[in-house]
């Protein structure tokens, strides 16, 4: 593709999708911000995540574990 | 001690300065991907929410934050991209949209930007920012992280793309 037919693309798009330019915001973001800090966070460490996989992929391959898993719960 | 070690240190105050000096250039940049104002401001909270929790991991001897978080924010929306991919079509509610054109430049606008919803994220953002925003090469590589000839590539690739769903449209780019 040369840079004419490129040019020619890009005026395309333009004349489709206005350019964002200076586009100013409308609004101060910092009580959002604040909110946002103040929500709980709730997070689960992969090392849990493989864990659980690791027990998942066990029991599904080993089902007769089951039972014995279950007698030790 | 500076306004980024400090901010560095986990100092809210520090935060919120570095917030309200950067918090229309991120949302600017965010737009420019998302093209949603309402979305725009979600992500921009988002881009400062994620730099926060990862203020331990930044540099406070580096002069400038605006890279990382421009890099942050391109993250934010790319992954916004990545949600909604195939629920929400590309929105465009900028000013300038909103006048009317005429009946076969809407038809012409549709075929647009439903050869750009057709693109993948990381290709639709490096298309909108390159050839609509005539972002600088440079800028594109170091908001996505990539170098410039990675970015000159997925370029070639999003109008390679654009330009054969545009002309299985019967629109000749």
């Amino acid at each position: 593709m040369n840079q004419q037919e490129m040019d020619d693309l890009r005026k395309l798009l333009q004349r489709s999708v206005h350019p964002v330019g200076r586009l100013e915001l409308q609004r101060d973001l910092w009580p959002n911000m604040l909110r946002r800090l103040d929500q709980p966070t709730f997070h689960v460490p992969w090392w849990d995540w493989a864990l659980l996989a690791a027990a998942t992929a066990l029991l599904l391959f080993f089902p007769g574990m089951i039972p014995a898993l279950l007698y030790h719960l | 001690m500076d306004l980024l070690q400090r901010f560095a240190a986990g100092d809210l105050e520090a935060f919120e300065s570095l917030f309200r000096q950067y918090q229309g250039d991120v949302y600017r940049w965010i737009m420019r991907i998302v093209r949603n104002s309402a979305t725009a401001e979600d992500l921009t909270v988002e881009t400062f929410w994620r730099m926060y929790r990862a203020r331990a991991q930044f540099d406070p001897t580096r002069s400038v934050c605006g890279p990382w978080l421009r890099r942050i924010a391109t993250n934010a929306a790319l992954d916004h991209l990545r949600r909604s991919r195939r629920e929400i079509p590309l929105p465009d509610d900028l000013p300038a949209a909103a006048q009317q054109p005429p009946a076969e430049q809407l038809e012409l606008r549709r075929q647009i930007l439903a050869a750009i919803d057709k693109l993948s994220p990381s290709l639709r953002a490096v298309i909108l920012l390159a050839l609509v925003e005539e972002e600088s090469y440079e800028n594109i590589a170091q908001s996505l992280g990539i170098s410039e000839n990675a970015v000159r590539v997925r370029v070639f690739r999003g109008v390679r793309a654009l330009r054969k769903s545009l002309s299985q449209a019967g629109v000749h780019a």
